[in-house]
């Protein structure tokens, strides 16, 4: 095999290109790297997911992008994908013969940038350059917002909130606009300045790995924060923003983990199964919202698959993986102001969780159930729609992928229990629980077909609602982005919710008890309900409003939640949100 | 010369009646065009890795339908590798079984199974042979002094 152990490629890029090519058929792996090699790239190829592990990490920074089968005997394409993502946050392509929605969902939801299905065109593999780069760019101009928003973010982390959070407000527009002057700029530049400009990129090796760990679990887990870890790390040439992002992503990871574990444990509550469809009379509080959430959501699928484009969109954009911040405040379909429905504690709640992305680049960390697309960084939070802060449900989604690290465009929402539970009362409606939606992606399954009916909770105006919503769209979105729903751990974290509702296994809907699960829920849903046509979210119409999400959550906070948004305001971000 | 336009003109017929019973998709074309200088051989390498890898899994699938408690998953993972491989080369109606053998792989039909079992074995044999045909055809014209039309 020869071995793509280059210094990056300079004028000629995309030539030269290191390509790692996983595949236990021999002959796929003959056929690619003779395609690839004929697209002038440097292709290295491996029959086992564990050779190509070993690979990976012997040479750190020897591949730029790694393409990898899903069906693999000895590991999971899914499981490499994240591991990949995790340590060496490269972009990874998944192929496979079986182009199943489910499975390419699955694929996005656990990071892949792209999925391809067999059989493989070369001009297929003519383009996957566009993965580095984009990467690349994202990279740097995570880099640049992480800088800017120190400042906001500083002032406005509280004790609950991780030094990552930040806070989109009205900075959003600037910082959107920054950003846009910096593709601008950057695009015009040869990919040769790239290397050159590119801020330094971590390549987290087993012993940098270790070494965070360690840290984190010296801090405490629920402590912790970027600086505190790169204190104790002293690692001289480790900035913040490294461990701000790699925090993140590990994040995800131990909450998909312990969703995993949770999904045994306590499954007990989720009662979904009776939820739904029947409640749709929306009647009852926050409950029966849920419930007709479900119903509603599976006939809004659209709406939501809109959203979940935008999810899509976002992660297949948002090579930062961070970026995902899924705003868990309920965004009421029809308007409806969301925050009717959800008790202040809710509210309180929500403000601390939307505050938990990690810098603004990594904007995933706080993954509102609402919003659930991952906000892609690129999307100042001001364009996420707005959610009435009395959503509150912020609930951190945290959808990830198994922290494998979603490659690049992954949003990684994780939920914050922490922060859930503290501000909740319980007598809130659980909606603010939905929060804990996992999204695993097998889990897609599990969406009942009641939740299709999320759909129809456009609306319900409950809170609920609004977390389905905004969950569903950021369902489907998340779950094209992280197979990982929301982690299970912390559904269980938040007491009123009902973790029951959300079977971490099954996102179908929980029963409504808890208005929670709707959260979760949505992502499955969208899934199965959507099929998640669009996976592609490229198209996704407005990412926008996602961002406003995230300003939305700020204000919460600033003006202890009262804000309350108008309920016009929603409108865009319904229509963003779920148009698909 | 006649031999080799003679012999060319063979391949061309061949090759499109290939193509046109289904035997072959457009994949097997680009196979074709990786094929260059360089490389040759590429395409009968390509295809006897495709028949070695083949034999295997045929080999795999039967044992695995041959027991007493037939583990469906594994029987499905087998069959999901096959089409895979069969798609590599373009080997379309091996491809086309495939599929239906994994719609009972699903409902756990062992008949259905074992039918599609034999189908597979049955197709896999027939573009097997063919692809040999076509290779020696190509062998003799190259023999003869011509060179494979693109």
């Amino acid at each position: 095999m020869e071995n793509g152990f280059s210094s990056p490629r300079s004028e000629s890029f995309p030539a030269g290109l290191r390509v790692l090519v996983v595949d236990d058929d021999p002959t796929w792996l003959k056929i690619l790297e003779k395609m690839l090699k004929k697209c002038a790239y440097e292709v290295t190829t491996c029959g086992l997911a564990r050779e190509a592990l070993n690979l990976l990490r012997e040479r750190k920074d020897g591949y730029d992008i790694v393409i990898s089968d899903v069906n693999m005997p000895d590991m999971d394409g899914f499981k490499l994908l994240e591991h990949v993502g995790l340590e060496m946050d490269l972009p990874v392509i998944m192929m496979s013969v079986d182009g199943e929605t489910s499975r390419v969902m699955k694929g996005v939801q656990h990071g892949a940038c792209d999925y391809l299905l067999k059989p493989i065109r070369m001009k297929e593999l003519r383009n996957i350059w566009q993965h580095v780069f984009r990467k690349k760019i994202h990279e740097i101009r995570d880099i640049d917002h992480h800088e800017s928003f120190e400042g906001i973010r500083l002032s406005i982390n509280g004790s609950e909130f991780s030094e990552d959070c930040i806070m989109f407000s009205g900075e959003d527009l600037t910082s959107f606009k920054k950003r846009k002057d910096f593709q601008n700029k950057y695009d015009e530049r040869d990919y040769g300045d790239l290397s050159s400009t590119k801020k330094h990129r971590v390549v987290w090796s087993v012993d940098l790995h270790q070494k965070f760990v360690k840290a984190v679990n010296q801090i405490g887990f629920d402590k912790v924060g970027p600086k505190k870890i790169l204190d104790l790390m002293n690692v001289p040439w480790l900035t913040r923003e490294n461990v701000a992002s790699h925090l993140q992503k590990y994040r995800l990871y131990l909450i998909r983990l312990q969703k995993e574990n949770d999904l045994k444990a306590s499954f007990g509550g989720i009662k979904h199964s009776d939820v739904p469809s029947k409640d749709t009379s929306g009647g009852f509080g926050l409950q029966s919202s849920i419930h007709t959430n479900q119903n509603d959501v599976a006939n809004d699928r659209d709406q939501f698959s809109g959203s979940n484009f935008y999810g899509q969109d976002l992660d297949a954009k948002n090579n930062e993986g961070d970026q995902e911040e899924i705003v868990s405040e309920p965004r009421p379909d029809s308007k409806k102001p969301l925050t009717a429905d959800v008790p202040d504690p809710q509210d309180t709640r929500s403000s601390q969780m939307s505050f938990d992305h990690s810098s603004a680049s990594l904007g995933s960390d706080v993954n509102y159930t609402e919003f659930d697309c991952s906000i892609p960084k690129q999307y100042p939070w001001s364009e996420c729609p707005e959610v009435q802060s009395k959503q509150e449900h912020k609930l951190l989604l945290q959808l990830e992928d198994g922290f494998s690290q979603q490659p690049p465009g992954v949003p990684q929402h994780y939920i914050e229990i922490d922060q859930l539970q503290s501000g909740r009362d319980t007598s809130s409606p659980i909606k603010n629980e939905p929060v804990l939606v996992e999204y695993k992606s097998h889990h897609e399954s599990h969406i009942s077909p009641k939740e299709t009916a999320i759909d129809n909770f456009s609306v319900q105006s409950k809170s609920l609602i609004a977390y389905h919503q905004s969950f569903e769209p950021s369902s489907t979105a998340i779950k094209s982005m992280k197979p990982q729903a929301v982690d299970l751990s912390c559904i269980t974290d938040l007491e009123p919710c009902q973790r029951n509702l959300i079977s971490p296994s099954d996102l179908t809907f929980p029963p409504f008890n808890e208005d929670l699960t709707v959260c979760w829920l949505q992502g499955d849903f969208l899934n199965k309900n959507f099929g998640l046509p669009n996976m592609e979210f490229a198209d996704y119409s407005d990412p926008g409003f996602i961002a406003d999400i995230p300003v939305h959550l700020y204000d919460t906070l600033t003006s202890d939640y009262e804000c309350p948004y108008d309920p016009t305001e929603y409108p865009i971000v319904d229509q963003g949100l779920f148009i698909l | 010369m006649d031999g080799v336009a003679q012999l060319q003109k063979q391949l061309v017929d061949y090759t499109a009646s290939l193509f046109q019973e289904g035997f072959l998709d457009e994949q097997f074309n680009q196979l074709q065009q990786l094929q260059d200088e360089s490389n040759p051989d590429f395409v009968v390498e390509v295809v006897s890795l495709f028949f070695e890898d083949s034999e295997r899994l045929l080999n795999e699938l039967a044992k695995a339908l041959e027991q007493k408690t037939i583990d469906f998953r594994k029987v499905d993972a087998h069959v999901h590798q096959f089409k895979g491989s069969s798609s590599s080369i373009g080997a379309q109606r091996v491809q086309k079984v495939c599929i239906a053998f994994r719609n009972y792989c699903e409902e756990q039909n062992i008949e259905g199974c074992l039918k599609c079992l034999q189908q597979v074995k049955h197709e896999y044999s027939l573009v097997k042979s063919k692809l040999e045909t076509l290779f020696k055809i190509e062998k003799q014209l190259i023999a003869a002094g011509g060179s494979i039309p693109t």
